[in-house]
């Protein structure tokens, strides 16, 4: 098609190759593209960054979602921690803030309470008031945690 | 039959039903559903605050790839009415101009929907909308509330005026009672405008398919919203469907009947395809419904030893351009706690409501109690001051005592239960007064002022008791009872079914604890299901801190009749009487013969067999309409401690501690969790979150760069404790808690705010509390 653009993506272990527009957001790729809905948009005013990277600029990258963090039956720490501590109500910005907690994770396994809330200075919640999610957190960082990446 | 002597769920912090699919992705919110052939609409909406259409000029739109339609407010001349007001006060009138899905004639705020364009792909509706070219003659625009009552220019010229409506609420001699003041103090008080700002923007995904219609829509109360659909199509009620998928948060936003919920519709059946709305943020903070917005002149009279003898509030309430479903409802429900805590012979609150080129205001979290738990917690502090007496020790003495509840009050309304002082002594158990001010000692070396504030609260929700509220009551046109139907499966798994609508708030899980409990099973087997209009029987949604007091308390009912029958069959078996039936250790058996029992899964193999006693019918099923006898009151003490930095104006939450009451505790990870949020969104708006608009009534704040809502990094961990004092208003002794958090939180931070900033001369301070407010209000007290 012309004006698009063919972008190579591993996804969850998932090699894929779409043809997109140059403005066509990562997220919208990986929500409509490839069905992956667990990634949500709620911003879309660079608060996020969710609608600030386009799918063009993940070319040849490995992707992770949630989707690719942990599955029933064999849940990420995270994941676990998340569900034990009640850190999530609606769940809207649950897989946001859980992918942001593991990215953390991966570099910085044993953080204060003030790293776990820097860290998710950018991922919003209305519902929790961030107290179950940092204790989730913290929590997820006593256990032994794989690191961030795409799981079988 | 009589009840089980354990709970082996009910009070227990069970981890949630509803994680699993939330935790792995794999929850459907309104964008995760798809459709074949299904078109995208992108809204067309005025850039001006007030306006007359002259035109719109569609045909670059229709040219694009793709395009299959634009359609403005002429084109939907077969609504069957516009959209729904529905308070109806009797002897009140007010002034309620049509407000349809898409504007006629002119528009009245910056947002207000004027053409929609209907396309295949969703990023080039939104390239075609920009070809949307509308002409638009400006009118003159009116944003300030007190200039918009005092005359022109006029939101609604046909109406000759910019008042909505006035209502009072007037309890005891408010004369005598000044008259008997030996001290009288009054303040102006603001509450300014927020937004909900779920994290989830609204959408929705309507399919119209011969002659019935189904709408997939992100709301809070889907029965609501199917009701107006059927009646603002012309379809009947029967044939239309209202499913609320996942719900990414709602805070009173999506308590609503909207524009688009019905213009969706609208285009499915006149395109014959699916149409598919995924609202954006900026137009979530322009087009939803916004919260508050309540200007006050408080006046509070006393004797000298703080005992308070009267109190008037009046309020002017911005309501923005249209009245939506509950508009001009929401500075009532203050009304009838604006007494708050306390035993006040003689309360009086007058509100005017106004239109101003704004978006309309409606129920935002809490509804009319924060702002009317906000003047009298600030007020009781201010009579402190001015009386030299301490500021919990004033409160003490105006306590309704505990052997006064049920207490009338004088706004009208009987607070069911309550223990303030009790509340307050634990909430002291949490606080080190010496150790406190050693520390306050020690910062102001540094320029940094801390200060602590308490809010004693109690709230009004469980909504609601219909003979109170309906028609003849209140006004509200609708019943707002609740309905639960629990059915027992051939296996002994149960299904209960609630009209209530959640959306984070756990009552899959807590309505199985209940269940479970009842009926000697284990959660894991109870299946709630929600939100779906054609599953169930009728409901009223999720709002108001409802869901539990009034939806559990069905839910409980309803179950107690399925035991009934359960304990009948299980006599007849057992050769007993079914009042000697009880269920214990997961069986339904004989007093004092717990081993010789029949499991839920047993009776239900009986009932469905067909097997049952003579005269009864098979199955295992029961359904309940609870319309609950009063209110429930939940009640508390918050204690907020703040840092203010002198020389940037910057408050700091420090430290907040917050102990609440909300009757017997079902599951006390989710009260929890409540009460943080709860505070957290009452931080945000008396710290971080304005919504505002500049004198031409262009929204300033329409993203989240410029609406700041708190995040992680700016908010402390909660302490949460609680007392129990059980309701008597149900038969499980709950309240709500949803709002209550929120209610409490504005207060415990303004007075903490005012006891940092004394010593620099500030004695009173309006929210919002931004640095610049502050630093502001700093400077003017040092000259």
């Amino acid at each position: 098609m012309s004006g698009h653009v063919a972008v190579s993506l591993n996804v969850n272990g998932v090699q894929h190759r779409l043809e997109v527009e140059p403005r066509r957001l990562l997220v919208h790729a990986l929500r409509d593209d490839l069905g992956l809905t667990g990634t949500h948009v709620g911003c879309d005013t660079s608060n996020c960054g969710a609608c600030t990277v386009l799918a063009v600029q993940a070319d040849g990258a490995e992707v992770t979602t949630v989707e690719g963090l942990g599955s029933e039956g064999n849940l990420h720490p995270v994941q676990e921690a998340f569900w034990n501590d009640h850190g999530l109500q609606c769940g809207y910005c649950t897989p946001g803030m859980m992918m942001a907690a593991a990215g953390l994770l991966a570099e910085n396994p044993d953080p204060t309470e003030a790293e776990v809330r820097h860290a998710l200075e950018g991922n919003l919640c209305r519902c929790t008031g961030y107290h179950n999610i940092v204790r989730a957190v913290m929590d997820a960082a006593k256990q032994k945690s794989p690191t961030v990446g795409a799981s079988s | 039959m009589s009840a089980t002597a354990e709970t082996p769920h009910v009070g227990r912090p069970l981890r949630r039903k509803e994680d699993p699919r939330l935790i792995t992705g794999r929850a459907r919110y309104i964008d995760d559903i798809t459709m074949p052939g299904t078109l995208w609409a992108a809204i067309v909406r005025s850039p001006e605050a007030h306006a007359r259409i002259a035109s719109i000029e569609s045909a670059a739109a229709l040219e694009r790839p793709g395009i299959h339609a634009v359609y403005t407010g002429e084109d939907m001349h077969d609504l069957g009415g516009p959209l729904p007001m529905a308070w109806a006060p009797p002897g009140i009138e007010i002034n309620n101009p049509p407000h349809w899905p898409l504007a006629r004639g002119t528009v009245k705020h910056v947002g207000d929907p004027v053409a929609v364009v209907l396309g295949e792909d969703r990023y080039a509706v939104v390239d075609a909308a920009e070809d949307v070219v509308v002409e638009y003659e400006p009118l003159p625009v009116v944003t300030d509330p007190e200039a918009a009552l005092n005359g022109a220019p006029f939101v609604h010229e046909e109406l000759g005026t910019n008042k909505v409506h006035e209502w009072s609420l007037a309890g005891g001699d408010l004369e005598a009672g000044f008259a008997d003041a030996e001290v009288t103090i009054e303040r102006r008080v603001i509450n300014h405008r927020i937004a909900g700002a779920p994290i989830e923007p609204r959408g929705v995904l309507a399919d119209y398919r011969a002659g019935s219609m189904t709408l997939y829509t992100s709301t809070q109360v889907p029965h609501f919203v199917r009701l107006f659909a059927a009646l603002l199509l012309g379809i009947s009620e029967e044939r239309v469907r209202v499913v609320a998928p996942e719900v990414g948060g709602g805070f009173g936003a999506k308590l609503q009947v909207c524009g688009e919920e019905i213009l969706a519709c609208w285009c499915s059946r006149r395109t014959g395809h699916p149409v598919k709305w995924i609202e954006t943020r900026s137009e979530n903070m322009a087009v939803t419904h916004q919260g508050r917005d309540q200007i006050a002149h408080v006046k509070l009279g006393a004797k000298r030893d703080g005992t308070i003898t009267a109190y008037h509030v009046k309020i002017l309430a911005d309501l923005g351009a249209y009245n939506m479903m509950m508009t001009p409802l929401i500075p009532s429900l203050g009304a009838f706690v604006m007494g708050g805590c306390y035993k006040i012979p003689a309360v009086t609150t007058d509100i005017t409501g106004v239109f101003t080129n704004k978006c309309p205001t409606d129920a935002i979290r809490g509804a009319g109690r924060p702002e009317a738990t906000h003047m009298i917690e600030v007020m009781i502090d201010q009579l402190a001051a001015e009386l030299g007496i301490d500021r919990l020790e004033v409160r003490r003495r105006n306590f309704i005592p505990p052997e006064d509840f049920p207490a009338a009050v004088a706004t009208g309304v009987v607070y069911d239960s309550g223990n303030y002082a009790g509340s307050l002594d634990k909430l002291l158990t949490h606080l080190d007064q010496a150790a406190f001010e050693a520390e306050r000692e020690r910062l102001r070396a540094q320029g940094i002022y801390r200060g602590i504030g308490f809010s004693t609260y109690t709230e009004i929700c469980g909504l609601a008791p219909s003979r109170i509220t309906g028609p003849t009551g209140v006004g509200v046109g609708a019943g707002l009872w609740e309905s639960a139907m629990v059915r027992v499966h051939n296996t002994g798994a149960v299904t209960v079914y609630t009209g209530t609508s959640p959306h984070g708030q756990g009552l899959e899980t807590a309505f199985a604890q209940i269940v479970a409990d009842k009926l000697g099973v284990d959660p894991q087997v109870v299946e709630v299901v929600h939100g779906d209009t054609a599953i169930g029987p009728e409901g009223r949604g999720t709002y108001g801190s409802r869901s539990l007091a009034n939806g559990g308390e069905a839910v409980a009912k309803a179950t107690d009749k399925v035991v009934l029958k359960a304990a009948k069959i299980v006599a007849a078996e057992l050769e007993a009487a079914p009042e000697d039936i009880e269920v214990r250790d997961g069986k339904f058996s004989v007093k004092g013969s717990p081993d010789k029992g029949l499991t839920l899964a047993e009776v239900a193999g009986i009932a469905y067999i067909g097997a049952v006693p003579e005269g009864m019918e098979p199955g295992l099923e029961e359904t309940t309409f609870n319309d609950p006898e009063n209110f429930v009151f939940p009640f508390g003490a918050h204690a907020c401690v703040v840092d203010v930095d002198a020389a940037t104006g910057k408050v700091s939450v420090v430290r907040y501690v917050a102990v609440d009451d909300c009757g017997n505790p079902v599951n006390p990870l989710l009260i929890d969790g409540q009460v943080h949020g709860g505070i957290a969104f009452g931080i945000g708006q008396a710290l971080y979150e304005h919504v505002q608009y500049d004198d031409e009534g262009q929204l300033v704040t329409g993203t989240f760069v410029d609406y700041t809502l708190p995040t992680a990094a700016e908010l402390p961990s909660f302490e949460t404790d609680h007392t129990v004092t059980p309701s008597p208003v149900n038969s499980m002794g709950v309240k709500g808690v949803g709002e209550a958090g929120t209610i409490a939180a504005s207060a415990a931070v303004t007075n903490a705010v005012i006891d940092a900033l004394r010593p620099l001369g500030i004695s009173y301070i309006n929210m919002p509390l931004s640095p610049m407010r502050v630093w502001q209000a700093i400077e003017e007290a040092g000259r």
